[in-house]
């Protein structure tokens, strides 16, 4: 197979099945690890338990060796396309817009996965957060100038 | 009272474990579909299937928002597991106010998007890569989420 003329964003049902069962792993761990309960995210932003970090640093473990390591011992991912990377960019708007992310984590305890995942642990409660993460994704593309 | 047990005083290995558990469906993402998955792109890319501004419709969400979709899905999918499987299938509740979820997550999602990235996408996509612009995004959302959940902490009462 030519991997040149194959895109790599090129979703076939084989790829949708694994980014269903990749989600499903995230949803699970977020679940079994309590980050879907707010209080126990506020409990570590209050300094009184340090869960998060074991969270935050397991996860980051395994992708680091997932990006470091299935492009050396492999030609391309197993179902095509290419490894494909996400650069950040150190500037104005990832300075503010973390800071601004900051503050509502900080408010309400709920980050993007947690919100999701209230979906379905049946925390309706989380729902006002969802709420609010879309309606604020939605506020920075109508305001957003590139 | 040990070390272990003052840092963490629900225990410590549901928290290790469900982060390699996190990290592993980040992992599989990737050897199979060469994809990385943080979160929070998916709140500007599934507004292109109903707006034609064009910030919406650049390619890094046109090319990317079924999966991203997808992948949502399965993280519901995933919490479902978890709450019959592990939790007895009692739905979930928090005690934060409702004006505080609504409030902090329209900041997360406003912030998430122009900052490029969230817990995930920064904290573990971006650190699992080693990109110091990251580390950056971290260092600062931590730092403003510390400042205002102790803030609120000694403003309000018997929150949380």
């Amino acid at each position: 197979m030519n991997t040149q003329t194959l895109n790599p964003h090129t979703l076939t049902l084989p790829k949708a099945l694994v980014t269903l069962l990749a989600g499903a792993l995230f949803g699970f761990g977020l679940s079994l690890a309590t980050m879907v309960q707010p209080e126990v995210v506020l409990s570590f932003l209050r300094f009184q338990d340090w869960g998060l970090m074991l969270v935050m640093g397991g996860a980051a473990g395994l992708a680091l060796l997932a990006y470091k390591g299935f492009p050396r011992w492999f030609a391309r991912p197993l179902l095509g396309g290419q490894f494909l990377t996400q650069p950040a960019s150190w500037n104005r708007q990832t300075v503010i817009g973390s800071a601004i992310f900051g503050m509502g984590w900080g408010l309400s305890g709920v980050c993007p996965g947690p919100a999701i995942a209230a979906l379905g642990t049946g925390n309706t409660d989380i729902l006002w957060a969802l709420a609010g993460i879309v309606l604020g994704g939605l506020a920075h593309g109508l305001t957003a100038r590139d | 009272m040990t070390l272990i047990d003052t840092l963490f005083p629900l225990g410590w290995q549901h928290y290790l474990l469900g982060g390699l558990t996190i990290g592993a469906g980040v992992a599989l993402l990737y050897l199979f579909n060469g994809w990385v998955g943080g979160m929070s792109t998916v709140f500007s890319s599934s507004w292109s299937f109903v707006l034609k501004r064009d910030f919406f419709r650049q390619d890094r969400f046109l090319n990317t928002r079924n999966w991203r979709l997808i992948y949502a899905l399965g993280v519901v999918l995933g919490a479902l597991v978890w709450r019959f499987a592990l939790a007895g299938g009692e739905a979930q509740h928090t005690s934060v106010p409702a004006w505080q979820l609504l409030l902090g997550g329209f900041l997360v999602g406003y912030g998430a998007r122009l900052g490029n990235g969230c817990t995930s996408g920064h904290g573990i996509c971006g650190l699992g890569s080693l990109q110091l612009p990251s580390l950056g995004a971290v260092l600062t959302f931590m730092a403003t989420a510390f400042m205002t959940a102790n803030l609120l902490a000694i403003t309000t009462k018997g929150l949380a």
